[in-house]
């Protein structure tokens, strides 16, 4: 009997991890075959479904980094561990980090952007010998909003890799960088341009004016990935809202070199 | 083969091929429609030759039978996931040529859009045949010829109806028995040659992303309401929405239900958090113009609008959607000069 692709299966949450007053990254009990950057259609019974990129992965497990802002989020809010979601996928393609081997990556992240590609920079960080430099711009709306703040102290301190931390607001006691992500792109080392790969994800706007930044400094397109949010109800190409001119983000995205993601409009 | 079957003698091998099918037709529903004194026109389960309204365009087209406008998926039972039973009817279909062929557009992307089939839409699918009602005259709305599905030769029975009697080709060799006391003829099916409405539909190469920001749009941004009429009686519109209930005498029990959803429509494109894509009702247009006659084909090699004409038949504002392809034609044309 071929399986139905519309069922999830109930999945224990093993943890809640608050991030911000309203991210939280739930791990979940379930040995699946992510790719660094695939999401999974996450559902509440009888409220209804949302797809949530995967912002890590183990064998056993997977860390799904949720904000409460809508109407089956607003839901998990209330679950505790031992708890169950009903999951489905993963879905879509995932970054193509073969690629990336033995680069200059420089990877740039606003806000909960910086999910989907958490599993990258873990991967890279775990394994520096697969890269030649790990460069990270990691943008935030205000320090209280920075997420996985833990993580990205732990890779500050690894030698390999390179942190930008900004934020568009401080506040009294922040003492870091103030200002949009695309501000400091100046700073990122741009020698050897031909060994850089470029990964930007984010809000729509920050990721097409990043882009044009990059490419100011003469980073090819062909260079840059991103990665598209959008609305979607199956994640695997019928429901059709996700769809963009001739291209489904939830089959052929939601990752996209951007000689493609250029000419896609809504 | 095909057999002259008297009017008189039409509803014995209606009955017969009830035996084993459901049967679905336009009929006319007397003073049902939205003004006074209007008829409604619309598909519904038949007996009889009298019920069948073969002179008449349905509002709605026959894609319920495969694509039903609420559609339960699965039941929840507190943790369990209980798949929604298949009631395995057989279904045979009173359409048009150009009616088959939307469901040839239905068929790729539920059957063949994305990773795997949609099992819900297979089975329903799978239990269906057609009945193409001769159509040589079509509708004044109607313009499949330019679309090139004024043709088919997917069905199980042709029929031709005159005032004494009933033409048949039978193509099924299932159904060839229903008909056997009949006599036969030399009856073949004919086809619609030419509309009272002609379009040229652009080539794939003529539309580029510059054509996105025309300015033909923006008049539908004052005209369209947004009501989504256009997408509910499409036979190729093939949008959905999970939907999820639980009921009122017991809360730990519910469905997860799609329902149909409309590109034309508030909501269509928002996430949660209230980000919003094409805002404006011409940029819907836009979208939706462009998926019937040019991105479907990109992808698919056929264009998804089968030109029955229902989307302007409905419209409140008297939007025509062949007139909205003549203006593509003609930003085009003007894009190629200025360029």
């Amino acid at each position: 009997m071929v399986k139905n692709p519309y069922i999830p299966t109930a999945v224990e949450i093993i943890s809640i991890r608050p991030e911000s007053e309203v991210d939280y990254t739930y791990r979940l009990a379930i040995d699946l075959d992510v790719d660094n950057g695939q999401f999974v259609e996450v559902s509440i019974p009888k409220v209804g479904e949302c797809p949530i990129s995967v912002s890590d992965f183990g064998n056993d497990y997977i860390d799904l980094t949720i904000r409460h802002v809508g109407k089956v989020t607003n839901q998990i809010a209330n679950l505790e561990v031992g708890d169950k979601l009903g999951i489905r996928g993963p879905y879509g393609n995932g970054f193509p980090i073969e690629e990336y081997q033995g680069k200059d990556l420089v990877i740039a992240a606003g806000g909960t952007g910086l999910a989907p590609v958490k599993s990258i920079i873990n991967h890279f960080y775990r394994n520096p010998e697969e890269i030649n430099s790990l460069t990270l711009l990691l943008g935030f709306r205000n320090p209280a909003n920075i997420l996985f703040a833990d993580e990205i102290a732990k890779w500050e301190e690894a030698d390999h890799i390179d942190v930008i931390l900004t934020v568009d607001e401080g506040d009294e006691e922040w003492a870091g960088n103030v200002g949009l992500v695309t501000g400091f792109v100046e700073q990122i080392n741009f020698t050897d341009l031909a060994n850089k790969e470029v990964v930007i994800v984010g809000p729509p706007i920050m990721m097409k004016f990043t882009s044009l930044e990059f490419m100011k400094h003469d980073i090819k397109e062909e260079q840059i990935w991103v990665s598209f949010e959008r609305k979607m109800s199956c994640g695997i190409g019928k429901c059709g809202h996700c769809k963009m001119d001739d291209t489904y983000i939830c089959v052929e995205g939601p990752v996209f070199n951007y000689t493609k993601a250029k000419n896609l409009v809504d | 083969m095909s057999y002259r079957v008297k009017r008189s003698e039409f509803d014995d091998i209606l009955s017969k091929l009830q035996e084993d099918y459901k049967i679905y037709a336009p009929t006319r529903k007397k003073d049902k429609g939205t003004f006074s004194d209007t008829d409604l026109v619309l598909y519904d389960r038949v007996s009889s030759l009298e019920e069948i309204d073969f002179n008449s365009k349905t509002k709605y087209s026959p894609k319920e039978v495969v694509f039903p406008i609420t559609q339960t998926l699965f039941y929840f039972n507190g943790d369990e996931y209980i798949e929604a039973e298949d009631k395995g009817e057989k279904v045979l279909v009173f359409l048009r040529p150009c009616e088959v062929n939307a469901f040839k557009r239905l068929d790729k992307i539920f059957l063949e859009n994305g990773p795997q089939e949609d099992i819900y839409y297979k089975r329903l699918r799978e239990k269906v045949k057609f009945v193409v009602m001769e159509c040589t005259e079509g509708f004044d709305s109607c313009f499949c010829v330019s679309m090139g599905t004024n043709e088919t030769e997917d069905y199980s029975i042709f029929i031709k109806v005159s005032d004494e009697e009933v033409f048949c080709e039978i193509k099924d060799e299932k159904l060839t028995e229903v008909f056997a006391d009949q006599e036969s003829t030399d009856y073949t099916p004919e086809f619609i040659q030419e509309n009272k409405q002609q379009v040229e539909v652009p080539a794939l190469e003529d539309i580029t992303t510059d054509l996105f920001d025309s300015e033909i749009w923006k008049e539908y941004s004052k005209r369209c309401i947004g009501c989504g009429r256009c997408n509910t009686v499409c036979p190729t519109c093939s949008c959905w929405t999970m939907q999820d209930i639980s009921y009122q005498d017991n809360e730990n029990i519910g469905e997860r239900r799609r329902v149909w959803a409309g590109c034309h429509i508030d909501g269509y494109t928002e996430m949660a958090g209230g980000h919003d894509f094409r805002t404006t009702y011409g940029d819907r247009m836009r979208f939706k113009t462009l998926h019937k006659i040019y991105d479907f084909r990109k992808r698919f090699d056929i264009d998804m609008c089968v030109g029955c004409g229902r989307c302007e038949d409905v419209c409140p504002q008297y939007i025509s959607f062949v007139g909205a392809i003549k203006k593509l034609n003609q930003a085009i044309k003007e894009e190629k000069n200025n360029g």
